[in-house]
């Protein structure tokens, strides 16, 4: 099968390899029909993430057809178009009895802090991922979600990863009615951030990066204001200034480990790797937030250490809520909002690459080129635009 | 009006929700009981159907595992087992604990090793990575001509300088002969 092959930081090729096999009894194959290039697959393209061993095969979000399943496996079948979450998860130790998903502690055996990622290195469970023909789905029964028949394959492969975690980025900030909620990244993660902050029922959305056609994306997606970070002196100053000097009420870091906007955090964290990547954003999220505000974090950090002002976070009284998504917990309502047409996810994807251009996508993606905000990678095969029910066919 | 410090009456809210009637769904998800994780996740668990805790994977390959576990988890990747020197590095990463910066450093020095050694067995096997393919050089040119017209001047001037520097020094070694 055709598969997406990491050659090391900057290089990918597209390689035929092996078909995954089943190797556990809930197991099952899946043909994937779309896969999205994420934001923080860039980490591991640029070498940032531990144990990223050359030749794995990235791609953390996906949709596909069932080709066969594991004999423990009662509920899904052969046949049915599923959307995978991106975490892999078992359901039924302590971590997920609490819904969370993304810890679960039966998936990943290299480190106990995250639990197993699709394609996001050893350090997240030595998985391969869906940027390929072929991928093996443990614990089938849990993770994978049927796709409903009327939805756009585009809508369900951001239900992978992509809306869920801009969903519960606003939902753990914790958001009030009227409260001013300022995103920092604009990118596809922010942008649905922004959105869900308004069904969250906040008053006012503000959104900061320093690519204009991000910003001016986002301004027409999410109907929100914008700050290009390159324009204002200092930025939780700014912040101050527009919201009566007191600081936004919620802040919520949608950025990450490769933060542009320090020079002295760029050169610690990405340049020298002296610390899990660059803090910028959260220095911003800290110091912009009003006293007794809330942070919230998604944006992806190394396993290592930064340096953070947890001191101007304590002394302010801060609630700081963190974690990659636990994308099932949200998927119903989710859906419904989708149905309802409250919000339109596949707006975002700018670009649909066929699989064997994944270098191109890669680099397109990475070096912000033609105005990528979204790429999705389309197998041999699978078809360009379709419904659910359409590609089965 | 950006700090709300009073919880909104209805008057208010009517209010609001005609000031943000142009975003559609606004507010569709104030209502706290319609939100999965706030304040907290629930208990019990939202998945469809009831879950058996997973039976334990059958391993065939090496499979590395974090110090603060007693063994592999009942599941888990089988690809790329450790290998080479690569290999040695990552095993000797593991036994430091999570908490140790060892154990990260020591692994991303194996991913810079492992560079090299997948280099080499692919020179070996008489393949020359295409690297202007491997980093997406057609999409640079597609989009970003000038970037590209850059970084092959660039290429072609730092060929020019390195033939410079070691011509004199093959000339040398002749006379010296
Ligand atoms: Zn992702
Ligand atoms: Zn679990």
């Amino acid at each position: 099968m055709l598969a997406m092959n990491y050659r090391g930081p900057y290089r990918i090729r597209a390689v035929q390899k092996q078909e995954p096999e089943i190797e556990h009894p809930g197991d099952a194959i899946v043909r994937v029909t779309r896969s999205c290039i994420c934001g923080s697959d860039l980490h591991l393209y640029h070498g940032l993430v531990p144990d990223t061993r050359i030749g794995s095969t990235f791609g953390h979000e996906f949709t596909g057809v069932v080709e066969a399943v594991g004999p423990a496996v009662q509920h899904l079948k052969p046949g049915d178009h599923v959307l995978v979450p991106f975490n892999i998860f078992c359901g039924s130790c302590y971590f997920c009895q609490k819904e969370l998903y993304s810890n679960c502690h039966a998936t990943n055996p290299e480190a106990t802090a995250v639990g197993g990622i699709f394609g996001y290195s050893h350090t997240a469970g030595g998985y391969d991922g869906g940027q390929a023909e072929y991928v093996r789905v443990p614990m089938a029964d849990v993770g994978p979600t049927v796709i409903p028949a009327d939805m756009h394959l585009d809508d369900a492969v951001l239900l992978t990863d992509a809306l869920p975690t801009g969903y519960q980025a606003a939902e753990m900030g914790g958001i009030d009615e009227g409260d001013t909620v300022v995103i920092f990244g604009a990118g596809p993660i922010g942008i649905f951030a922004a959105k869900s902050a308004w069904l969250l029922g906040a008053g006012r959305v503000i959104v900061v990066d320093h690519l204009e056609y991000r910003l001016d994306f986002v301004r027409t997606y999410a109907q929100c204001e914008t700050i290009d970070f390159k324009q204002v002196g200092d930025m939780a100053m700014h912040i101050k200034k527009i919201t009566d000097g007191l600081g936004a009420d919620v802040c919520i870091d949608c950025v990450g480990c490769e933060a542009a906007g320090n020079f002295a955090q760029t050169l610690l964290g990405i340049k020298l790797k002296l610390q899990g990547g660059a803090a910028t954003v959260l220095h911003w999220c800290i110091n912009s937030v009003r006293k007794g505000g809330t942070v919230s974090i998604v944006g992806v950090y190394g396993p290592t250490f930064n340096a953070i002002p947890i001191g101007n976070a304590v002394n302010k009284g801060l609630t700081l809520r963190m974690n990659q998504a636990s994308v099932k917990r949200h998927l119903p309502r989710l859906i419904e909002h989708i149905q309802a047409g409250r919000i339109e996810p596949r707006r975002v994807i700018t670009h649909h690459v066929d699989l064997a251009d994944v270098a191109d996508a890669y680099h397109l993606f990475s070096s912000k080129l033609d105005n990528c905000i979204k790429t999705v990678l389309i197998p041999p095969g699978a078809p360009r635009v379709a419904t659910a029910t359409a590609a089965m066919q | 009006m950006n700090t709300s410090f009073t919880t909104p009456g209805d008057e208010d809210r009517a209010a609001s929700r005609a000031r943000f009637a142009h975003i559609v769904g606004w507010g569709a998800d104030l209502d706290r009981a319609m939100r999965p994780g706030v304040p907290k996740e629930r208990t019990p668990p939202r998945l469809p159907h009831p879950v058996e805790p997973p039976q334990q994977q059958h391993a065939d390959v090496e499979v590395l595992h974090s110090t603060e576990r007693p063994g592999i988890t009942p599941v888990f990747g089988t690809t790329l087992p450790p290998s080479g020197l690569s290999g040695r590095l990552r095993r000797a990463a593991f036994r430091h604990s999570e908490n140790d910066i060892r154990h990260w450093m020591m692994l991303l020095l194996a991913d810079r090793v492992q560079m090299g050694e997948a280099l080499c067995s692919d020179l070996a096997r008489g393949h020359v990575p295409n690297l202007y393919a491997e980093m997406g050089g057609r999409a640079e040119l597609r989009h970003n001509p000038m970037g590209a017209a850059r970084k092959a001047a660039i290429g072609i001037a730092a060929v020019a300088v390195l033939c410079m520097v070691l011509k004199p020094r093959k000339r040398a070694r002749r006379l010296r002969g």
